[in-house]
């Protein structure tokens, strides 16, 4: 069987964190919005400490960093990708474009990273880390957030 | 990501999220949310193809003029992993005294310098750098050979960590030894697997940690779940 088809069928069987409710935000036109990626790619700077297994945290990473590593700890997903071009998981240089062309109003001056590896029950992301960099970001003044898995 | 996008949403940030498993996000409801069949790991579809990804970030910004939610829309375009293994020559035999696998990852060092060199940046270094690839392989023939895995100073101590410096060394070093259009998604990984002595000793080591009853995370993860 093939990897991706293996690993979405076992997505399939997994059970995910419940929400009663979706939260929702009506954004600003995009024009005027500053824009952020959140990625679960575990990306970090090559000078910055790398990430645990089962690490609930997360990194911020300068807009303008381009020496990102991959520190996800799963062998089940294409590495060769982000070897080629970052911008396939993490498309800084993309926001880049549409923030010169005004499509986007700004890139945001941070951007977070976390493990996709997480613990079952999501508890850390979901109560700790998350709401945590969500603050950060918010203080950044990011309007819209982009979410890349790998 | 779904989990992230109600957390950052309900901070008062808009999100979308480029799923990549329709089930998973069919039962978490996310906000908004694009669901992209491509490749795992491959969440923008295409690299180097900057018209295509600019399209995939058109398609996930357009959910943001949605008046409710929750929203889930597909990318209309799919990608598959072709497994295929890249075309990729290896190093001749150099040394006959050393396990095939190290002599291998000592004769594609400069490719992986050269790549090193270009892109400035490497994801090899989680428990070995490229220096200590070749000792790393040499451990795990010995385990492949009978040394028992809780003496063989895995470098690091963690079976994962060094089966991810070694694939990554490899893989970095096979995409600056090809030519050609950008190789499709996990043709390194099936390169690896299936074409050198690396991939074939971590498959032996794996084999054999197995085999001497090591918890299931200790074996499992060393490589992809399918192979």
């Amino acid at each position: 069987m093939a990897g991706d088809v293996m690993m979405r069928g076992v997505g399939d069987g997994l059970p995910v964190p419940e929400f009663e409710t979706t939260a929702w935000v009506t954004p600003k036109p995009l024009s005027e919005c500053t824009v952020a990626i959140v990625t679960s790619a575990a990306l970090h700077r090559s000078s910055d400490d790398g990430f645990a297994p089962g690490d609930t945290g997360y990194r911020l990473l300068p807009s303008d960093a381009r020496d990102l590593v991959l520190g996800h700890w799963s062998p089940n997903f294409d590495r060769s990708g982000i070897a080629i071009d970052l911008n396939v998981v993490y498309p800084i240089d993309r926001l880049d474009e549409l923030a010169a062309d005004g499509t986007i109003g700004a890139v945001a001056p941070r951007h977070a990273s976390f493990a996709g590896n997480q613990p079952d029950d999501v508890a850390t992301i979901r109560l700790d880390s998350g709401p945590q960099a969500a603050a950060e970001l918010k203080a950044d003044g990011v309007d819209v957030v982009l979410l890349t898995p790998v | 990501m779904s989990t992230l996008a109600h957390v950052f949403e309900a901070a008062g940030i808009a999100t979308v999220v480029l799923a990549a498993t329709q089930s998973v996000v069919e039962r978490m409801h996310p906000p908004r949310a694009l669901f992209c069949d491509f490749p795992l790991g491959r969440p923008l579809g295409k690299p180097s193809d900057s018209d295509f990804q600019h399209g995939v970030l058109s398609r996930a910004f357009a959910l943001l003029a949605a008046e409710t939610g929750p929203v889930l829309a597909s990318h209309p375009e799919i990608i598959e992993a072709d497994e295929t293994p890249l075309s990729c020559s290896l190093p001749p035999r150099f040394d006959p005294s050393l396990p095939a696998a190290v002599d291998e990852a000592n004769g594609i060092r400069k490719a992986y310098d050269r790549a090193r060199e270009r892109t400035g940046v490497t994801s090899v270094g989680r428990v070995v750098d490229a220096d200590g690839v070749p000792g790393a392989l040499q451990v795990l023939v010995d385990i492949a050979n009978g040394t028992h895995w809780k003496e063989a100073n895995i470098p690091g101590g963690t079976t994962i960590g060094v089966c991810h410096d070694i694939r990554t060394y490899y893989e970095e070093a096979a995409l600056e030894l090809v030519d050609g259009p950008v190789p499709d998604g996990r043709a390194a990984e099936a390169w690896y697997f299936e074409s050198t002595e690396a991939g074939r000793a971590v498959l032996a080591a794996r084999a054999a940690i197995k085999e001497q009853d090591a918890p299931f995370p200790v074996w499992f993860y060393m490589v992809p779940g399918h192979r």
